[in-house]
């Protein structure tokens, strides 16, 4: 798939240091001197990186690099991290996430999240799915639920195969078809967002296409950030690629140039597999 | 001659240790074949229906009916067991495994266990001394030996059981389904509520049959605080009796071969069977329990 981000990308030392220049739009999420320990343990290390609207963005890196933990300080999902400490910036359309006074639940909402196992609640897939809406008290008018429901497993490519057995378990769906029904619960939420840690790591080959599939079509209105260990799928479904390497983010570009042309070492290094 | 080849220790230690993990078994199975006999003898004399529903027996007291009024007794009793105990011991677990900070999980957990280290008799003077003269105070009715007090303390004293049995239950349930839930913008309490608690379930009603059996068993503290007279009663202010305090009071006042004597082997196994069949169920489920979706 070739990258389709048509955009200048500056380089990866003026990624660092500060808002890109010459951006045709403005970044859907903008990080700047991001850092988070554990305890005494530091985790992240002054991140700053702007995620495009509607394009995946990957982030790849051995394990331990961070890129977990910054995934999960997008949509304050770190607070529930016992010990986790935050600084820095995180702005969603321009607005502070950590700001006083945010609605935590309301950036949640904004930035749903994708966990590497997939993780149905024991309840029916439609109960599943209305979840969200339902503790958020989002579906208010007669039938507004079923559709929203509808809806969102029509958005995750799950409809036509659970359509039928709505009030079935959840967990009576295959690992693949689990993890695309957690999409379709975290759309019913209508975020503009969404945050995949791994969410292949347990998916044979043939549910990942499903997923890859389903991650491709969602790019259009979805602005979607993407954790993963495995290179190819990085290569294969992003726009852009950010390399974490020890808490650091190493190189950020377009993910053609990360894999063909890297300005780092370690990028060379970890995308050739010489590392990881 | 051929060399005699000596024979594996090891087996010899097996042997002997399967023979240890066989004995309760053994005596246990000796426990209900006595029980059964002796049911069965007295079966013999007196007519199953009468035995439970009425009939002025067992003789001793004089005129006192069948065991119907022991059932009651114990019901109401660990009926106000788990009224006190089920709430209490839910909301301190829901506590614990929820939001208590690790450090006061870790500090509180071994003195909730404590608890479980007061010896029951020293419970009974505490609901007879204590706890009903403190409830007179505002329940008006309340007899100075009645089934209320000692519901209540066996309540306090099957509480850490409640509490850690729904605390394992609770942790359990696995992480990622409360970070999805939270991920949702669920509140922590919306979270435990429609999430964690529910997918908990199977395990804290575990946790309710296992507590159940522990309160239809308790016997020092309604043997001292209940009253020890039979009574076909729903009232929890008036004195009672229960199954297990029955084998108490008959077994210190009847001479052997008495009718008596031997219908404490009847109520013997009435309870053995309640208890048996509470723990069968409550460690049903819990294993169920155990099998959440991982």
């Amino acid at each position: 798939m070739p990258a389709t981000s048509a955009q200048p990308s500056p380089s990866a030392v003026a990624v660092r240091r500060g808002p890109a220049a010459g951006q045709s739009s403005a970044p859907k999420v903008e990080v700047r001197g991001l850092s988070v320990h554990y305890g005494a343990t530091r985790a992240l290390d002054d991140v700053s990186l702007d995620v495009p609207p509607a394009r995946v963005t990957a982030l790849v890196g051995p394990s331990g690099c961070g890129k977990s933990t910054f995934l999960r300080t997008l949509n304050r999902m770190i607070d529930v991290v016992p010990g986790a400490r935050v600084e820095g910036r995180v702005a969603i359309d321009g607005r502070d996430v950590y700001a006083a006074g945010v609605d935590v639940a309301d950036v949640r909402r904004r930035a749903g999240m994708i966990f590497r196992r997939a993780n149905p609640f024991p309840k029916s897939i439609f109960a599943n799915v209305a979840y969200g809406p339902r503790v958020g008290g989002l579906a208010a008018g007669p039938g507004e639920l079923e559709a929203r429901v509808e809806a969102s497993l029509q958005a995750a490519g799950l409809w036509d195969e659970v359509k039928d057995r709505l009030e079935a378990s959840a967990l009576a769906l295959s690992g693949g078809q689990q993890q695309r029904l957690c999409i379709a619960r975290a759309l019913a939420v209508r975020p503009e967002i969404l945050l995949l840690d791994e969410p292949a790591a347990a998916l044979d080959p043939i549910g990942t296409q499903r997923l890859e599939e389903l991650i491709h079509r969602l790019k259009s209105t979805y602005t979607i950030v993407i954790v993963t260990h495995n290179m190819q799928q990085a290569a294969r479904i992003s726009d852009r690629t950010a390399v974490f390497w020890l808490g650091r983010l190493v190189e950020y570009d377009r993910t053609d140039r990360i894999f063909t042309a890297p300005s780092q070492r370690i990028t060379e290094d970890y995308v050739t597999g010489r590392f990881g | 001659m051929r060399p005699v080849i000596p024979t594996d220790p090891e087996r010899g230690v097996a042997r002997a240790l399967l023979a240890c993990a066989c004995l309760p078994l053994l005596v246990t199975g000796a426990l209900l074949l006595v029980l059964l006999l002796e049911t069965a003898d007295l079966l013999r004399g007196v007519p199953p229906l009468e035995l439970l529903l009425g009939a002025p027996w067992p003789p001793a007291g004089g005129g006192r009916p069948g065991l119907l009024p022991l059932v009651a007794g114990t019901l109401l009793v660990a009926l106000a067991a788990l009224a006190v105990a089920l709430p209490a011991g839910l909301l301190s677990a829901v506590y614990l495994s929820e939001y208590a900070p690790a450090a006061v999980r870790r500090a509180l957990a071994p003195l909730l266990a404590l608890l479980a280290a007061v010896p029951t008799v020293v419970y009974g003077y505490f609901a007879l001394r204590f706890v009903t003269p403190l409830l007179q105070g505002f329940v008006p009715g309340l007899a100075d030996a009645n089934a209320l007090s000692p519901g209540i303390v066996a309540g306090v004293m099957i509480l850490p059981m409640v509490t850690a049995l729904a605390v394992d239950a609770l942790q359990g349930v696995p992480r990622g389904l409360r970070e999805a839930a939270r991920a949702l913008g669920a509140t922590r309490a919306q979270a435990v509520l429609r999430v964690v608690l529910p997918a908990a379930g199977a395990g804290i009603a575990a946790a309710v049959f296992l507590a159940a059996a522990r309160a239809v068993g308790e016997t020092m503290i309604v043997a001292i605080a209940a009253g020890g007279q039979p009574r076909l009663t729903a009232n929890p202010l008036a004195p009672v009796e229960t199954l297990a305090a029955y084998i108490v009071h008959a077994a210190r006042g009847a001479p052997p071969g008495d009718l008596d004597q031997q219908a404490i082997f009847a109520v013997g196994l009435l309870l053995f069977a309640g208890t048996f069949g509470l723990n069968l169920i409550g460690n049903w489920l819990r294993r169920r329990g155990g099998e959440a979706p991982g």
